[in-house]
Protein backbone atom coordinates (compact mmCIF):
# COMPACT_ATOMS: atom_id res chain seq x y z
CA UNK A 1 0.00 0.00 0.00
CA UNK A 2 1.53 3.36 -0.73
CA UNK A 3 2.18 5.66 2.09
CA UNK A 4 -0.25 8.47 1.09
CA UNK A 5 -2.67 5.98 0.39
CA UNK A 6 -6.34 7.15 1.53
CA UNK A 7 -8.86 5.04 2.45
CA UNK A 8 -11.00 8.44 1.93
CA UNK A 9 -11.72 9.44 -1.58
CA UNK A 10 -14.06 11.89 -0.59
CA UNK A 11 -13.80 14.55 2.66
CA UNK A 12 -16.05 16.81 3.26
CA UNK A 13 -14.82 18.98 6.84
CA UNK A 14 -16.81 21.97 9.01
CA UNK A 15 -18.72 22.26 6.16
CA UNK A 16 -21.25 25.27 6.91
CA UNK A 17 -24.04 26.40 4.01
CA UNK A 18 -26.54 28.66 4.02
CA UNK A 19 -29.07 29.55 1.72
CA UNK A 20 -30.19 33.31 0.66
CA UNK A 21 -28.24 34.64 3.14
CA UNK A 22 -28.95 38.32 4.59
CA UNK A 23 -32.67 37.89 3.98
CA UNK A 24 -35.22 37.40 5.32
CA UNK A 25 -35.23 34.00 3.81
CA UNK A 26 -31.95 32.66 5.08
CA UNK A 27 -31.90 29.46 5.88
CA UNK A 28 -28.87 27.55 7.52
CA UNK A 29 -28.55 23.88 6.04
CA UNK A 30 -25.24 22.32 6.88
CA UNK A 31 -23.66 23.31 10.41
CA UNK A 32 -20.03 22.00 10.24
CA UNK A 33 -20.96 19.50 8.53
CA UNK A 34 -18.35 16.26 7.76
CA UNK A 35 -19.14 13.57 6.10
CA UNK A 36 -16.89 10.83 4.29
CA UNK A 37 -17.01 8.38 1.13
CA UNK A 38 -14.86 5.41 1.09
CA UNK A 39 -12.72 4.29 -2.09
CA UNK A 40 -14.98 1.50 -3.46
CA UNK A 41 -17.77 2.34 -2.00
CA UNK A 42 -21.72 2.85 -3.88
CA UNK A 43 -23.60 4.56 -0.86
CA UNK A 44 -27.50 5.44 -0.92
CA UNK A 45 -28.56 8.61 0.35
CA UNK A 46 -32.31 9.04 1.02
CA UNK A 47 -34.19 11.84 3.12
CA UNK A 48 -37.36 14.73 2.77
CA UNK A 49 -37.44 17.56 0.32
CA UNK A 50 -35.06 19.47 2.04
CA UNK A 51 -32.83 17.59 4.15
CA UNK A 52 -29.61 18.69 2.07
CA UNK A 53 -29.41 15.53 0.20
CA UNK A 54 -28.78 17.71 -3.58
CA UNK A 55 -27.17 20.13 -1.66
CA UNK A 56 -24.26 17.30 -0.61
CA UNK A 57 -23.98 16.33 -3.74
CA UNK A 58 -23.75 19.47 -5.28
CA UNK A 59 -21.14 20.57 -3.30
CA UNK A 60 -19.30 17.57 -3.79
CA UNK A 61 -19.46 18.24 -7.74
CA UNK A 62 -18.63 21.79 -7.00
CA UNK A 63 -22.09 23.50 -8.58
CA UNK A 64 -22.49 25.30 -4.96
CA UNK A 65 -19.50 26.68 -3.27
CA UNK A 66 -19.96 26.68 0.57
CA UNK A 67 -19.37 29.45 2.68
CA UNK A 68 -16.53 27.70 5.16
CA UNK A 69 -14.93 24.00 5.77
CA UNK A 70 -13.13 22.00 3.02
CA UNK A 71 -13.48 19.51 0.57
CA UNK A 72 -10.30 17.27 0.08
CA UNK A 73 -10.57 14.68 -3.03
CA UNK A 74 -8.00 11.96 -3.22
CA UNK A 75 -6.44 14.09 -0.24
CA UNK A 76 -6.16 17.22 -2.51
CA UNK A 77 -8.03 20.22 -1.42
CA UNK A 78 -10.58 20.84 -4.27
CA UNK A 79 -12.98 23.53 -2.21
CA UNK A 80 -12.39 26.19 -4.91
CA UNK A 81 -11.98 24.14 -8.07
CA UNK A 82 -14.98 25.32 -10.43
CA UNK A 83 -17.40 22.20 -11.15
CA UNK A 84 -16.29 22.17 -14.77
CA UNK A 85 -12.58 21.05 -13.49
CA UNK A 86 -13.93 18.61 -11.03
CA UNK A 87 -16.15 16.78 -13.92
CA UNK A 88 -12.47 15.51 -15.24
CA UNK A 89 -12.84 12.84 -12.52
CA UNK A 90 -16.29 13.11 -11.19
CA UNK A 91 -18.94 12.08 -13.63
CA UNK A 92 -23.02 12.83 -13.07
CA UNK A 93 -26.29 11.95 -14.21
CA UNK A 94 -29.01 14.08 -13.06
CA UNK A 95 -32.98 13.43 -12.82
CA UNK A 96 -33.94 15.41 -15.67
CA UNK A 97 -32.58 12.57 -18.49
CA UNK A 98 -32.65 15.80 -21.20
CA UNK A 99 -29.34 17.22 -18.94
CA UNK A 100 -27.38 13.72 -20.11
CA UNK A 101 -26.41 13.90 -23.25
CA UNK A 102 -27.20 16.55 -26.41
CA UNK A 103 -30.73 16.40 -27.79
CA UNK A 104 -29.62 18.26 -31.28
CA UNK A 105 -26.77 15.68 -31.26
CA UNK A 106 -26.76 11.97 -32.84
CA UNK A 107 -26.04 8.96 -29.96
CA UNK A 108 -22.47 8.46 -32.01
CA UNK A 109 -21.88 12.48 -31.38
CA UNK A 110 -22.56 12.16 -27.96
CA UNK A 111 -20.26 8.84 -27.81
CA UNK A 112 -17.37 10.66 -29.58
CA UNK A 113 -18.12 14.13 -27.33
CA UNK A 114 -17.99 12.09 -24.14
CA UNK A 115 -15.04 9.75 -25.72
CA UNK A 116 -12.88 12.61 -25.89
CA UNK A 117 -13.42 14.45 -22.19
CA UNK A 118 -10.49 15.57 -20.78
CA UNK A 119 -8.04 15.98 -23.77
CA UNK A 120 -8.54 18.78 -26.26
CA UNK A 121 -11.32 19.77 -28.49
CA UNK A 122 -9.64 20.71 -31.08
CA UNK A 123 -10.18 20.68 -35.37
CA UNK A 124 -9.30 17.10 -35.83
CA UNK A 125 -12.57 15.00 -36.75
CA UNK A 126 -15.26 14.84 -33.86
CA UNK A 127 -16.38 11.21 -34.66
CA UNK A 128 -13.29 8.87 -35.00
CA UNK A 129 -14.64 6.03 -37.58
CA UNK A 130 -12.31 3.55 -35.63
CA UNK A 131 -13.83 3.64 -32.61
CA UNK A 132 -17.50 3.02 -34.14
CA UNK A 133 -17.23 -0.21 -33.23
CA UNK A 134 -16.35 0.52 -29.80
CA UNK A 135 -19.58 2.61 -29.25
CA UNK A 136 -21.59 -0.03 -30.98
CA UNK A 137 -20.49 -2.46 -28.32
CA UNK A 138 -20.83 -0.44 -25.13
CA UNK A 139 -24.40 0.76 -26.40
CA UNK A 140 -24.92 -3.17 -26.30
CA UNK A 141 -24.52 -3.80 -22.72
CA UNK A 142 -27.77 -1.34 -22.49
CA UNK A 143 -29.89 -3.92 -24.09
CA UNK A 144 -31.58 -1.36 -25.36
CA UNK A 145 -30.93 -1.57 -29.40
CA UNK A 146 -29.41 1.49 -28.96
CA UNK A 147 -26.32 0.71 -31.08
CA UNK A 148 -28.42 -0.04 -34.50
CA UNK A 149 -30.00 3.91 -33.73
CA UNK A 150 -26.32 5.29 -33.46
CA UNK A 151 -27.13 8.57 -36.33
CA UNK A 152 -30.11 9.25 -34.97
CA UNK A 153 -30.33 11.95 -32.52
CA UNK A 154 -31.23 11.64 -28.75
CA UNK A 155 -33.89 14.06 -28.48
CA UNK A 156 -35.76 11.25 -30.21
CA UNK A 157 -35.06 8.91 -27.39
CA UNK A 158 -37.36 7.86 -24.52
CA UNK A 159 -36.38 8.90 -20.74
CA UNK A 160 -35.51 5.16 -20.54
CA UNK A 161 -33.38 5.10 -23.05
CA UNK A 162 -31.75 8.67 -22.76
CA UNK A 163 -31.00 8.20 -18.97
CA UNK A 164 -29.44 4.97 -19.84
CA UNK A 165 -27.70 6.30 -22.18
CA UNK A 166 -26.62 9.17 -19.89
CA UNK A 167 -25.42 6.46 -17.39
CA UNK A 168 -23.19 5.23 -20.07
CA UNK A 169 -21.85 8.35 -20.90
CA UNK A 170 -21.07 9.92 -17.96
CA UNK A 171 -18.77 6.71 -17.14
CA UNK A 172 -17.48 5.66 -20.41
CA UNK A 173 -13.87 7.31 -19.76
CA UNK A 174 -12.40 6.65 -16.93
CA UNK A 175 -13.35 8.83 -13.27
CA UNK A 176 -13.10 8.37 -9.60
CA UNK A 177 -16.84 9.03 -8.71
CA UNK A 178 -19.95 8.59 -10.22
CA UNK A 179 -22.54 10.93 -8.33
CA UNK A 180 -26.44 9.77 -9.41
CA UNK A 181 -28.97 12.46 -8.88
CA UNK A 182 -32.24 11.19 -8.12
CA UNK A 183 -31.73 9.60 -11.57
CA UNK A 184 -34.51 7.19 -11.97
CA UNK A 185 -36.97 9.47 -10.12
CA UNK A 186 -38.47 10.87 -13.64
CA UNK A 187 -38.55 7.43 -14.94
CA UNK A 188 -41.90 4.58 -15.36
CA UNK A 189 -41.30 1.61 -13.03
CA UNK A 190 -39.72 -0.29 -16.06
CA UNK A 191 -37.30 1.94 -17.30
CA UNK A 192 -36.22 3.12 -13.24
CA UNK A 193 -35.83 -0.70 -12.77
CA UNK A 194 -33.43 -0.96 -15.90
CA UNK A 195 -31.69 1.91 -15.32
CA UNK A 196 -30.79 0.65 -11.85
CA UNK A 197 -29.56 -2.73 -12.44
CA UNK A 198 -27.07 -1.04 -15.01
CA UNK A 199 -26.27 1.40 -12.96
CA UNK A 200 -25.33 -1.47 -9.98
CA UNK A 201 -23.61 -3.39 -13.02
CA UNK A 202 -21.83 -0.46 -13.83
CA UNK A 203 -20.79 0.37 -10.99
CA UNK A 204 -19.83 -3.45 -10.25
CA UNK A 205 -17.69 -3.33 -13.41
CA UNK A 206 -15.87 -0.15 -13.57
CA UNK A 207 -14.82 -0.36 -9.89
CA UNK A 208 -16.75 2.55 -9.08
CA UNK A 209 -17.08 4.94 -5.72
CA UNK A 210 -20.53 6.11 -6.15
CA UNK A 211 -23.40 8.09 -4.64
CA UNK A 212 -26.43 8.18 -5.08
CA UNK A 213 -29.06 10.27 -3.98
CA UNK A 214 -32.93 8.39 -4.38
CA UNK A 215 -36.44 8.82 -3.23
CA UNK A 216 -37.08 4.80 -3.63
CA UNK A 217 -36.54 3.28 -0.19
CA UNK A 218 -36.04 -0.14 -1.88
CA UNK A 219 -33.43 1.16 -3.88
CA UNK A 220 -31.54 2.01 -1.73
CA UNK A 221 -32.38 -0.65 0.35
CA UNK A 222 -31.57 -3.10 -2.30
CA UNK A 223 -28.49 -1.25 -4.00
CA UNK A 224 -24.84 -0.06 -2.31
CA UNK A 225 -22.52 -0.69 0.39
CA UNK A 226 -24.03 1.99 2.75
CA UNK A 227 -27.41 4.01 3.51
CA UNK A 228 -27.50 7.45 4.82
CA UNK A 229 -30.73 9.36 5.98
CA UNK A 230 -30.31 13.07 5.62
CA UNK A 231 -32.59 15.20 7.96
CA UNK A 232 -31.91 18.89 7.86
CA UNK A 233 -28.35 18.92 7.03
CA UNK A 234 -27.26 15.72 9.36
CA UNK A 235 -26.93 12.23 8.75
CA UNK A 236 -29.60 10.95 11.15
CA UNK A 237 -28.79 7.52 9.81
CA UNK A 238 -25.69 6.20 8.62
CA UNK A 239 -25.07 2.19 8.34
CA UNK A 240 -22.95 0.41 5.92
CA UNK A 241 -22.43 -3.38 4.42
CA UNK A 242 -23.64 -6.14 6.90
CA UNK A 243 -25.05 -3.03 9.36
CA UNK A 244 -26.87 -2.11 6.38
CA UNK A 245 -27.75 -5.30 4.85
CA UNK A 246 -29.99 -6.14 8.02
CA UNK A 247 -31.51 -2.76 7.29
CA UNK A 248 -35.19 -3.09 5.86
CA UNK A 249 -37.66 -0.49 4.32
CA UNK A 250 -40.11 -0.68 7.14
CA UNK A 251 -36.99 0.36 9.52
CA UNK A 252 -36.39 3.38 6.97
CA UNK A 253 -40.36 4.39 7.14
CA UNK A 254 -40.24 4.01 11.10
CA UNK A 255 -36.85 6.49 11.07
CA UNK A 256 -38.58 9.19 8.73
CA UNK A 257 -42.11 8.92 10.74
CA UNK A 258 -40.04 9.48 14.13
CA UNK A 259 -38.18 12.52 12.44
CA UNK A 260 -41.55 13.87 11.39
CA UNK A 261 -42.97 13.39 14.88
CA UNK A 262 -40.05 15.20 16.21
CA UNK A 263 -40.93 17.77 13.72
CA UNK A 264 -44.21 17.76 15.00
CA UNK A 265 -45.39 16.81 10.94
CA UNK B 1 -34.48 44.29 -66.70
CA UNK B 2 -35.26 40.80 -64.83
CA UNK B 3 -32.26 39.19 -65.70
CA UNK B 4 -30.22 42.42 -63.83
CA UNK B 5 -32.67 42.42 -61.00
CA UNK B 6 -31.70 38.37 -60.32
CA UNK B 7 -28.52 39.18 -60.13
CA UNK B 8 -28.47 41.71 -57.84
CA UNK B 9 -30.40 40.05 -55.60
CA UNK B 10 -27.85 36.82 -55.80
CA UNK B 11 -25.31 39.19 -55.90
CA UNK B 12 -26.37 41.04 -52.36
CA UNK B 13 -27.35 37.83 -51.35
CA UNK B 14 -24.52 35.88 -51.20
CA UNK B 15 -22.56 38.97 -49.58
CA UNK B 16 -25.03 38.86 -47.15
CA UNK B 17 -25.60 34.85 -46.98
CA UNK B 18 -21.84 35.29 -45.38
CA UNK B 19 -23.01 37.33 -42.13
CA UNK B 20 -26.35 35.20 -42.42
CA UNK B 21 -23.95 31.65 -41.48
CA UNK B 22 -22.24 33.72 -38.66
CA UNK B 23 -25.72 34.73 -37.21
CA UNK B 24 -27.01 31.05 -37.46
CA UNK B 25 -23.50 29.99 -35.39
CA UNK B 26 -24.50 32.66 -32.46
CA UNK B 27 -27.98 32.59 -32.77
CA UNK B 28 -29.31 29.38 -34.03
CA UNK B 29 -26.28 27.06 -32.65
CA UNK B 30 -25.53 28.49 -29.64
CA UNK B 31 -28.86 30.69 -28.97
CA UNK B 32 -27.16 33.62 -28.05
CA UNK B 33 -28.61 36.65 -29.94
CA UNK B 34 -25.94 38.67 -30.56
CA UNK B 35 -26.24 42.67 -31.30
CA UNK B 36 -22.18 43.22 -31.99
CA UNK B 37 -23.12 42.60 -35.47
CA UNK B 38 -24.23 45.77 -36.28
CA UNK B 39 -20.77 47.08 -35.43
CA UNK B 40 -19.10 44.39 -36.51
CA UNK B 41 -20.35 44.75 -39.96
CA UNK B 42 -19.00 48.26 -40.67
CA UNK B 43 -15.79 46.90 -39.18
CA UNK B 44 -15.20 45.11 -41.85
CA UNK B 45 -15.92 47.59 -44.18
CA UNK B 46 -13.68 49.74 -42.51
CA UNK B 47 -10.75 47.41 -41.96
CA UNK B 48 -11.52 46.51 -45.66
CA UNK B 49 -10.75 50.16 -46.99
CA UNK B 50 -7.97 51.28 -44.82
CA UNK B 51 -6.33 48.15 -45.57
CA UNK B 52 -6.58 48.09 -49.22
CA UNK B 53 -5.72 51.72 -49.44
CA UNK B 54 -2.43 50.77 -47.87
CA UNK B 55 -1.98 48.60 -50.99
CA UNK B 56 -2.56 44.61 -49.26
CA UNK B 57 -4.03 42.04 -51.53
CA UNK B 58 -7.80 42.25 -51.35
CA UNK B 59 -8.08 38.45 -50.70
CA UNK B 60 -5.93 38.36 -47.63
CA UNK B 61 -7.72 41.76 -46.74
CA UNK B 62 -10.84 39.61 -46.29
CA UNK B 63 -8.74 36.93 -44.02
CA UNK B 64 -7.78 40.29 -42.03
CA UNK B 65 -11.37 41.41 -41.90
CA UNK B 66 -12.44 38.15 -40.63
CA UNK B 67 -10.10 38.43 -37.81
CA UNK B 68 -10.90 41.91 -36.46
CA UNK B 69 -14.78 40.91 -36.29
CA UNK B 70 -13.59 37.63 -34.73
CA UNK B 71 -11.66 39.79 -32.00
CA UNK B 72 -14.70 42.14 -31.25
CA UNK B 73 -16.82 39.29 -31.13
CA UNK B 74 -14.43 37.47 -28.68
CA UNK B 75 -15.39 40.53 -26.61
CA UNK B 76 -18.42 40.54 -26.55
CA UNK B 77 -18.08 36.79 -25.36
CA UNK B 78 -15.66 38.37 -23.11
CA UNK B 79 -18.27 40.66 -21.62
CA UNK B 80 -20.75 38.39 -21.40
CA UNK B 81 -19.21 35.05 -19.72
CA UNK B 82 -16.35 36.27 -17.91
CA UNK B 83 -17.52 40.11 -16.18
CA UNK B 84 -21.31 38.58 -16.07
CA UNK B 85 -22.91 41.43 -18.43
CA UNK B 86 -26.00 39.64 -20.21
CA UNK B 87 -26.10 38.72 -23.81
CA UNK B 88 -27.84 41.66 -24.83
CA UNK B 89 -26.09 44.00 -23.20
CA UNK B 90 -22.61 42.79 -24.24
CA UNK B 91 -24.03 43.02 -28.05
CA UNK B 92 -24.77 46.52 -27.13
CA UNK B 93 -21.26 47.94 -25.68
CA UNK B 94 -19.60 46.32 -28.17
CA UNK B 95 -21.48 47.76 -31.34
CA UNK B 96 -21.89 51.08 -29.31
CA UNK B 97 -17.89 50.70 -29.44
CA UNK B 98 -17.56 49.60 -32.77
CA UNK B 99 -18.78 52.71 -33.90
CA UNK B 100 -15.69 55.00 -32.85
CA UNK B 101 -13.29 52.06 -33.46
CA UNK B 102 -14.58 52.38 -37.12
CA UNK B 103 -14.55 56.41 -37.24
CA UNK B 104 -10.73 55.70 -35.96
CA UNK B 105 -10.14 53.33 -38.79
CA UNK B 106 -11.07 55.63 -41.59
CA UNK B 107 -9.92 58.73 -40.00
CA UNK B 108 -13.17 60.29 -39.23
CA UNK B 109 -14.60 59.88 -42.30
CA UNK B 110 -18.40 58.34 -42.51
CA UNK B 111 -17.72 57.16 -45.99
CA UNK B 112 -14.56 55.97 -47.07
CA UNK B 113 -13.88 55.66 -50.46
CA UNK B 114 -11.13 54.06 -52.36
CA UNK B 115 -12.10 53.98 -55.97
CA UNK B 116 -10.00 52.33 -58.88
CA UNK B 117 -7.87 50.24 -56.33
CA UNK B 118 -7.67 47.01 -56.77
CA UNK B 119 -10.08 44.84 -55.08
CA UNK B 120 -11.66 40.96 -55.24
CA UNK B 121 -13.69 42.38 -57.89
CA UNK B 122 -11.36 44.39 -60.47
CA UNK B 123 -7.84 41.66 -60.14
CA UNK B 124 -6.32 38.60 -60.13
CA UNK B 125 -9.16 35.73 -59.70
CA UNK B 126 -11.53 38.40 -61.14
CA UNK B 127 -9.18 38.73 -64.53
CA UNK B 128 -8.29 35.62 -65.01
CA UNK B 129 -12.77 34.60 -65.79
CA UNK B 130 -13.09 34.09 -69.21
CA UNK B 131 -14.71 37.05 -71.25
CA UNK B 132 -18.12 35.80 -71.46
CA UNK B 133 -18.48 35.73 -67.41
CA UNK B 134 -16.54 38.91 -66.76
CA UNK B 135 -19.81 40.71 -66.95
CA UNK B 136 -21.09 38.10 -64.21
CA UNK B 137 -18.04 38.35 -62.12
CA UNK B 138 -19.53 39.92 -58.78
CA UNK B 139 -22.02 37.23 -58.70
CA UNK B 140 -19.36 34.77 -58.87
CA UNK B 141 -16.81 35.71 -56.86
CA UNK B 142 -19.68 36.12 -54.23
CA UNK B 143 -20.76 32.91 -54.82
CA UNK B 144 -17.27 31.43 -54.65
CA UNK B 145 -17.14 32.87 -50.92
CA UNK B 146 -20.06 31.61 -50.02
CA UNK B 147 -19.56 28.19 -51.00
CA UNK B 148 -15.93 28.35 -49.15
CA UNK B 149 -17.26 29.60 -45.88
CA UNK B 150 -20.28 27.59 -46.38
CA UNK B 151 -17.65 24.20 -46.74
CA UNK B 152 -15.30 25.61 -43.84
CA UNK B 153 -18.23 26.22 -41.71
CA UNK B 154 -19.89 22.44 -42.39
CA UNK B 155 -16.34 20.78 -42.06
CA UNK B 156 -15.73 22.66 -38.87
CA UNK B 157 -19.29 21.98 -36.95
CA UNK B 158 -18.13 18.17 -37.77
CA UNK B 159 -14.47 18.70 -35.61
CA UNK B 160 -14.28 18.00 -31.88
CA UNK B 161 -14.28 21.69 -31.27
CA UNK B 162 -17.39 22.26 -33.71
CA UNK B 163 -19.41 19.19 -31.95
CA UNK B 164 -18.48 20.72 -28.66
CA UNK B 165 -19.85 24.33 -30.10
CA UNK B 166 -23.03 22.71 -30.72
CA UNK B 167 -23.23 20.85 -27.71
CA UNK B 168 -22.72 24.29 -25.47
CA UNK B 169 -26.37 25.66 -27.30
CA UNK B 170 -28.15 22.61 -26.99
CA UNK B 171 -27.29 21.83 -23.51
CA UNK B 172 -24.17 23.55 -21.69
CA UNK B 173 -24.50 21.35 -18.23
CA UNK B 174 -22.95 18.96 -20.56
CA UNK B 175 -20.15 20.92 -21.74
CA UNK B 176 -19.23 21.41 -18.09
CA UNK B 177 -19.72 17.38 -17.50
CA UNK B 178 -17.15 17.05 -20.61
CA UNK B 179 -14.68 18.84 -17.93
CA UNK B 180 -14.86 22.10 -20.54
CA UNK B 181 -15.77 25.52 -19.39
CA UNK B 182 -19.17 26.30 -21.10
CA UNK B 183 -18.01 29.96 -21.54
CA UNK B 184 -14.99 29.04 -23.84
CA UNK B 185 -17.83 27.31 -26.14
CA UNK B 186 -19.76 30.93 -26.41
CA UNK B 187 -16.80 32.90 -26.56
CA UNK B 188 -15.35 30.63 -30.07
CA UNK B 189 -18.94 30.48 -31.82
CA UNK B 190 -19.33 34.77 -31.28
CA UNK B 191 -15.99 35.30 -32.40
CA UNK B 192 -16.36 32.86 -35.58
CA UNK B 193 -19.93 34.36 -35.69
CA UNK B 194 -18.22 38.20 -35.98
CA UNK B 195 -15.86 36.87 -38.15
CA UNK B 196 -18.24 35.95 -41.15
CA UNK B 197 -20.13 39.00 -40.25
CA UNK B 198 -17.09 41.51 -40.74
CA UNK B 199 -16.10 39.50 -43.83
CA UNK B 200 -19.58 40.23 -45.14
CA UNK B 201 -18.43 43.76 -44.77
CA UNK B 202 -15.53 43.95 -46.08
CA UNK B 203 -16.62 41.92 -49.68
CA UNK B 204 -19.71 45.01 -49.96
CA UNK B 205 -17.23 47.57 -49.05
CA UNK B 206 -14.71 46.18 -51.88
CA UNK B 207 -17.73 45.85 -54.37
CA UNK B 208 -18.87 49.60 -53.48
CA UNK B 209 -15.30 50.53 -53.37
CA UNK B 210 -16.11 52.39 -50.11
CA UNK B 211 -17.00 51.67 -46.72
CA UNK B 212 -19.62 53.14 -45.17
CA UNK B 213 -19.45 53.33 -41.32
CA UNK B 214 -23.75 53.61 -41.48
CA UNK B 215 -24.11 50.52 -42.64
CA UNK B 216 -24.37 48.23 -39.89
CA UNK B 217 -27.95 49.67 -39.03
CA UNK B 218 -30.53 47.02 -39.25
CA UNK B 219 -27.88 44.21 -39.52
CA UNK B 220 -28.98 42.04 -36.48
CA UNK B 221 -32.72 42.20 -37.75
CA UNK B 222 -31.45 41.06 -41.46
CA UNK B 223 -29.49 38.49 -40.14
CA UNK B 224 -32.01 36.89 -38.02
CA UNK B 225 -34.82 36.97 -40.54
CA UNK B 226 -32.21 35.27 -43.40
CA UNK B 227 -31.62 32.32 -40.55
CA UNK B 228 -35.13 32.14 -39.90
CA UNK B 229 -36.63 31.87 -43.19
CA UNK B 230 -34.00 30.02 -44.68
CA UNK B 231 -34.23 26.93 -41.53
CA UNK B 232 -37.91 27.54 -41.17
CA UNK B 233 -39.02 27.34 -44.92
CA UNK B 234 -36.20 24.37 -45.32
CA UNK B 235 -36.71 23.12 -41.92
CA UNK B 236 -38.43 19.64 -43.94
CA UNK B 237 -36.05 19.23 -46.43
CA UNK B 238 -33.79 17.28 -43.85
CA UNK B 239 -30.69 16.80 -45.95
CA UNK B 240 -29.91 20.51 -46.09
CA UNK B 241 -27.42 21.37 -43.60
CA UNK B 242 -27.89 24.54 -41.63
CA UNK B 243 -25.49 26.97 -43.44
CA UNK B 244 -27.13 26.35 -46.61
CA UNK B 245 -30.79 27.14 -45.35
CA UNK B 246 -29.20 30.05 -44.06
CA UNK B 247 -27.91 30.98 -47.74
CA UNK B 248 -31.38 30.14 -49.47
CA UNK B 249 -32.66 32.24 -46.17
CA UNK B 250 -30.39 35.67 -47.50
CA UNK B 251 -31.60 35.24 -50.82
CA UNK B 252 -35.13 34.49 -50.32
CA UNK B 253 -34.92 38.13 -47.96
CA UNK B 254 -33.23 40.29 -50.48
CA UNK B 255 -35.80 38.98 -53.28
CA UNK B 256 -38.61 39.96 -50.70
CA UNK B 257 -37.14 43.42 -50.46
CA UNK B 258 -36.00 44.11 -53.94
CA UNK B 259 -39.78 42.97 -54.93
CA UNK B 260 -41.05 45.66 -52.37
CA UNK B 261 -38.93 48.03 -54.18
CA UNK B 262 -39.65 47.32 -57.39
CA UNK B 263 -43.71 47.48 -56.55
CA UNK B 264 -42.88 51.06 -55.64
CA UNK B 265 -41.97 51.10 -52.01
CA UNK B 266 -39.92 54.24 -51.41
CA UNK B 267 -36.52 53.58 -49.99
CA UNK B 268 -37.32 55.88 -46.65
CA UNK B 269 -39.57 52.56 -45.72
CA UNK B 270 -37.05 49.70 -46.28
CA UNK B 271 -36.04 49.33 -42.40
CA UNK B 272 -39.62 49.19 -41.51
CA UNK B 273 -40.07 46.42 -43.72
CA UNK B 274 -37.02 44.72 -42.73
CA UNK B 275 -38.74 44.81 -38.94
CA UNK B 276 -41.85 43.91 -40.50
CA UNK B 277 -40.21 40.52 -42.47
CA UNK B 278 -37.93 39.49 -39.03
CA UNK B 279 -41.60 40.22 -37.03
CA UNK B 280 -43.61 37.82 -39.50
CA UNK B 281 -40.86 35.39 -39.74
CA UNK B 282 -40.30 34.78 -36.31
CA UNK B 283 -44.80 34.71 -35.52
CA UNK B 284 -44.74 32.66 -38.46
CA UNK B 285 -42.05 29.93 -37.41
CA UNK B 286 -43.90 30.14 -33.78
CA UNK B 287 -47.57 29.13 -35.71
CA UNK B 288 -45.51 26.60 -37.47
CA UNK B 289 -44.05 25.03 -34.09
CA UNK B 290 -47.52 24.83 -32.24
CA UNK B 291 -49.21 23.45 -35.08
CA UNK B 292 -46.88 20.35 -35.61
CA UNK B 293 -47.27 20.05 -31.96
CA UNK B 294 -50.81 19.70 -32.28
CA UNK B 295 -50.60 17.43 -35.35
CA UNK B 296 -47.94 15.01 -33.26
Amino acid sequence: MPENFNRHLVELSHINKTFNAGSVNEALLFENFNFSIERGQFISIVGSNGSGKTTLLNLICGSLMPESGSILFDGRDITKMPEYRRSAFIGRVFQDPATGACPSLTILENMALADNKGKKYNLTPGVSKKRIDYYKQQLEMLHLGLEDKISMPVGLLSGGQRQALALLISTLTPIDLLILDEHTAALDPKSSENVMELTDKFVREKNLTAVMVTHNLRYAVEYGDRLVMMHKGTAVKDVAYHEKDACTVEDLLKTFNQISVECGN
Amino acid sequence: MVFSLIETVFREGFIYALMAMGVLITYKILDFPDLSVDGTFPLGACVAAALITLGMNPWLVCIAAFLAGAFMGSITGFLHVKLGITDLLSGILVMTASWSINLIITGGTAIFQFFKLPTIFNSGLANALPSALYAHRQVLIVFLLAVIVKLALDAFLKTKSGLLLRAGGDNSRFVTSLAHHPGHVKILGLAIGNGCTALAGCVLAQLNENADVNAGKGMVVMALAAVIIGTGALRRVSFLKLTTMAICGAILYKACLQIALLLGLPPTYLKLLMAVLLTISIVSQKIGKKGGALNA
